[in-house]
């Protein structure tokens, strides 16, 4: 045959050798070359890098999903309204415990406000200062649908339409530069939120699923696919084709895979408890944090908390795992002297409405609070409480935009823009030690 | 310039390689067995095959899906609802929201039974044409599901792409002024003459027809939307609400006059600008989808492309059958050139590897994990396509999918799971030489294999890799060494084009 043969890896049959410099280039995966051209990282910036330089902040988003009850999470026993529209399920005030229900541990006795009782973890690191509690956090015009409302948080737009807001912020600040593993999420599949237009996360639900499967099959199967996978760009190989994009991408990977399963691999400094989903992935961040990845956002979600019937109990049990999590996590960073670099952020797509149902549970609602967590917040309960008594339909009426806590983040925090981010400007929470951000 | 840019390829060019990659393109591939007799046709009755597909059966996979899951309330639900409003029963709007939770749930379902049925369908289909082109709709006119909430106005929607999916434009456009999924999801439900709601209007000059900026401005937009007011739905009917139409003077894309909807189609139809849009988006997808900025040769193969919509009034078979019967469509530079889509990569693998379908369920929520849950997808815009399909986390996800219908292993299961169903990939040799015990050599079958599968020569390497693997094995090729073959050459960074 005397035609061309196609080939996906250059588009003419013959090719001159490149120059030696490209071959070794060549086999440099995608995101050091690209950092290499001085786009956005200098080369050398991952081994010089020192705790604390601005460039080195993580946030860790705790995504609470299914609307947690956050009248149970954090209790207003000041009010009597509280108590009459949740008869079997209102938490009692500290010492004056209300059935099943049981009493609230003391937050703020000024305010009135008490944890549910599971949460002696976060009681904890309230009391270390490392804490702060945003109250009555929502938007306007609230929407009752789980993905809605899910979308709109993550979007942080009301019409819940584009982009994810983290992933927007990586797109602004990376001008156009995807950062591998510069966003790191915990699940099955990648959240909105952490979706860009360049930027796209790393997503995996267990360090041994984010690898080729096939080296299970038998112990033959590993080499020839190592052979393929980490080949990266041979030199004959014409660099803008679609197939050296593909190779490049495919090195990338095994490398991420790696520095992933080593880091994860290793004994953590603290005993994480078991049987706690969130505290299992909260393990695999803290060691990815401390084996120095380059990641800025990690992303993890605790599910169960559309709790429309006798939550006593399921609600409880998710504050234990919730509450538990987040103090061994913290200790983990300490441990580590990490712990100034790292803000977490909790947050549930709504609350719940303030009274219960027929079934002694709660119906999807509206305003919730946020958490933050590190020794960089204002500690202490932040903002208002919406008010008990005056309902919009049955349901609390927000007193901060969730927002403006992301705006605060995104400048004070991420050192980014928010306006540029969010599209446009938020009234900045006061949510960080001005002193602890220098 | 002359409509010979559609030059059509030399009739003896149409080799066993040509009709692999006419049904990769035009379809999601097949069996070798397949194209030999694809490419035995020659290529203009290979080419009428595939486009003229009314002549073949519909594949047998029944929908049977429910209408009514979503159906408004009648007025004694809605009185009632009232009712309980004004009297503040709490127990009684609870009970409301109960039941709604209920059929949203329900219908969540459906939507879900509607991927697999989607998905099956492109699986057996003997049109895969139609199933392909009702796919390049899908995303052309996107609509997701979770703005919506109604599976059955999805349905109607994807039973429109099907019956114009190879048929005339225009009529795709006509059609999506009044259908009631799009009108509600770019809330064309919410355009008044009191209050104009613009954006079906925007998205349909930006994204349906002419081209983000192309020939229009932004007063254009308002005028369309003016237009556009009164258009909205009943239940599952178009409803043209007179009371709410603007009657007065509109001016679009320099005509003035009285306008609706329709009207507004039809000036867009009018530009020539439109139509290359279209073909630029067909190229994007059956052609070569890296061109950001197409280069002086795919500018005028586009170009013409444009010209043979317009001249044919919008039909596309014409466009069709001229596209992949020319030499441009078979060039080497536009063989794999062609990121495989999630969708494309699972209906492929499965159709040409003839491997068991295992479970519908599993696919739906790899598609999702590749990025491409079908009835859902991302925004408007739809699938941006091309590389940005590919990145660290779904490049796992496509290889280990690949060893999943080869062999039963679950990616998220740790323990083999081998359900039952042993892969059988001899048919893949069948049209390779046979020794006297009936073996193929692995130096015939590996090269083979590599281009019937990559649909590329493979890098020297790829075969030195196989073949050493192979030795290890006794040098034999069948049965578990070949599947253990077959998930290596899957997990080529190549298979990920075609």
């Amino acid at each position: 045959m005397t035609r061309e043969e196609p080939r996906a890896y250059s588009r003419r049959l013959f090719l001159q050798q490149g120059v030696t410099l490209a071959s070794i280039a060549s086999t440099v995966p995608w995101f050091i070359q690209r950092s290499a051209s001085g786009i956005m990282h200098p080369l050398d910036s991952a081994v010089s890098s020192l705790a604390g330089v601005p460039e080195e902040r993580i946030l860790v988003v705790v995504q609470l999903g299914g609307g947690n009850d956050g009248l149970n999470t954090v209790v207003p026993y000041f009010s009597d309204s509280y108590r009459l529209a949740r008869p079997g399920i209102a938490i009692g005030a500290p010492g004056a415990p209300n059935g099943g229900a049981g009493e609230a541990i003391q937050l703020d006795e000024n305010a009135g406000l008490g944890l549910h009782p599971q949460l002696g973890g976060l009681k904890e690191l309230h009391d270390q200062g490392l804490l702060s509690v945003i109250q009555g956090a929502g938007y306007p015009n609230p929407n009752r649908s789980h993905f809605t409302s899910m979308d709109i948080w993550h979007t942080a737009r009301r019409d819940a339409k584009g982009n994810g807001w983290i992933g927007r912020y990586f797109d602004n600040t990376c001008n156009g530069t995807p950062t591998p593993e510069g966003a790191i999420s915990i699940g099955r599949k990648a959240p909105l939120a952490m979706i860009g237009d360049v930027q796209k996360p790393v997503s995996f639900e267990s360090e041994d699923l984010f690898r080729w499967l096939g080296q299970d099959l038998h112990d033959s199967m590993k080499d020839p696919y190592d052979k393929i996978n980490r080949m990266g760009m041979p030199g004959d190989v014409e660099p803008d084709t679609q197939a050296s994009f593909l190779m490049r991408t495919a090195l990338d990977a095994q490398l991420s895979s790696d520095r992933i399963r080593t880091a994860v691999g290793r004994r953590p400094l603290v005993e994480y408890p078991n049987n706690n989903p969130l505290a299992a992935q909260l393990r695999m961040v803290g060691a990815m944090i401390r084996d120095e990845m380059r990641t800025r956002v990690y992303y993890v979600t605790l599910g169960g908390f559309d709790t429309h019937a006798s939550q006593l109990n399921s609600h409880g049990n998710k504050m234990r795992q919730f509450g538990q999590a987040m103090n061994i996590f913290q200790q983990d960073l300490k441990a580590q002297g990490n712990d100034s670099r790292v803000l977490t952020m909790v947050f549930s797509e709504f609350g719940r409405r303030v009274a219960q149902n027929a079934s002694g549970g709660t119906d999807h609602g509206t305003a919730a609070p946020m958490f933050l967590v590190g020794p960089m917040v204002r500690p202490g309960v932040l903002g208002q409480h919406p008010s008990l008594d005056n309902l919009d339909s049955g349901d609390l009426v927000h007193t901060v935009d969730f927002r403006s806590v992301y705006a605060s983040v995104l400048d004070d925090w991420m050192k980014s823009s928010s306006v540029d981010v969010l599209g446009e400007p938020f009234q900045k929470a006061r949510i960080f030690n001005p002193e602890s951000l220098k | 310039m002359p409509e010979t840019t559609l030059r059509a390829l030399n009739r003896q060019d149409f080799d066993f390689w040509a009709a692999h990659h006419l049904l990769s393109r035009a379809g999601f591939g097949g069996t070798p067995d397949q194209v030999l007799s694809l490419s035995r046709l020659g290529l203009d009755d290979a080419v009428d095959f595939i486009v003229d597909y009314q002549s073949l059966p519909e594949p047998e996979v029944s929908a049977g899906f429910q209408s009514d899951i979503m159906r408004p309330p009648t007025r004694e639900e809605s009185m009632a609802y009232q009712q309980a409003r004004r009297s503040g029963d709490e127990e009684a709007l609870s009970e409301f929201r109960r039941r709604r939770q209920e059929r949203q749930a329900a219908d969540r379902k459906q939507v879900e039974e509607m991927r697999k049925w989607w998905l099956e369908r492109m699986i057996e289909t003997p049109r895969p044409l139609e199933e392909k082109m009702t796919l390049f709709w899908h995303g052309h006119f996107a609509t997701g599901y979770r703005a919506i909430e109604d599976s059955w106005h999805m349905y109607m929607q994807n039973r429109m792409f099907r019956t114009e999916a190879t048929g005339n434009f225009g009529r795709l456009l006509y059609g999506i002024i009044r259908d009631p999924a799009m009108l509600r999801y770019l809330n064309n439900n919410q355009n008044r003459k009191q209050r104009p709601n613009e954006n079906l209007s925007r998205e349909l000059m930006e994204l349906f027809s002419l081209g983000e900026g192309n020939e229009y401005t932004e007063s254009d937009i308002k005028e369309g939307a003016r237009a556009l007011t009164g258009y909205t739905y009943e239940d599952d009917e178009f409803r043209y609400n007179e009371r709410n139409h603007d009657q007065d003077q509109k001016t679009i894309l320099g005509r003035t006059g009285n306008f609706d909807g329709d009207d507004l189609v039809g000036i867009i139809l009018s530009r020539r600008v439109c139509s290359e849009f279209i073909a630029m988006k067909l190229y994007k997808f059956f052609v070569n989808d890296e061109p950001s900025v197409p280069n002086k040769e795919q500018r005028t193969f586009i170009t013409a492309m444009g010209r043979r919509l317009r001249t044919h009034e919008y039909d596309l078979k014409p466009l069709l059958k001229a596209l992949f019967k020319s030499e441009h469509f078979y060039a080497p530079e536009n063989r794999c050139s062609v990121v495989k889509s999630p969708i494309q990569l699972m209906v492929q693998t499965i159709r040409s590897l003839r491997t068991p379908v295992r479970d519908l369920s599993t696919l739906s929520a790899a598609g999702d994990l590749m990025g491409q849950s079908i009835l859902e997808p991302p925004s408007v815009k739809g699938w941006d396509g091309g590389r940005s399909w590919i990145n660290t986390s779904t490049l796992f996800v496509r290889q280990n999918l690949a060893v999943y219908l080869l062999t039963g292993k679950r990616p998220d299961i740790y323990d083999w799971q081998v359900s039952g169903v042993r892969y059988d990939g001899d048919h893949m040799l069948s049209t390779l030489e046979r020794d006297e015990r009936g073996r193929v050599s692995p130096q015939e079958a590996l090269p083979y294999l590599c281009r019937f599968l990559l649909g590329s020569e493979p890098h020297p390497s790829r075969l030195e890799t196989l073949n050493a693997f192979l030795d290890r094995h006794g040098g034999r090729i069948d049965g578990d060494r070949l599947v253990g073959a077959l998930c290596l050459i899957t997990s080529m960074p190549e298979y990920q084009l075609c």
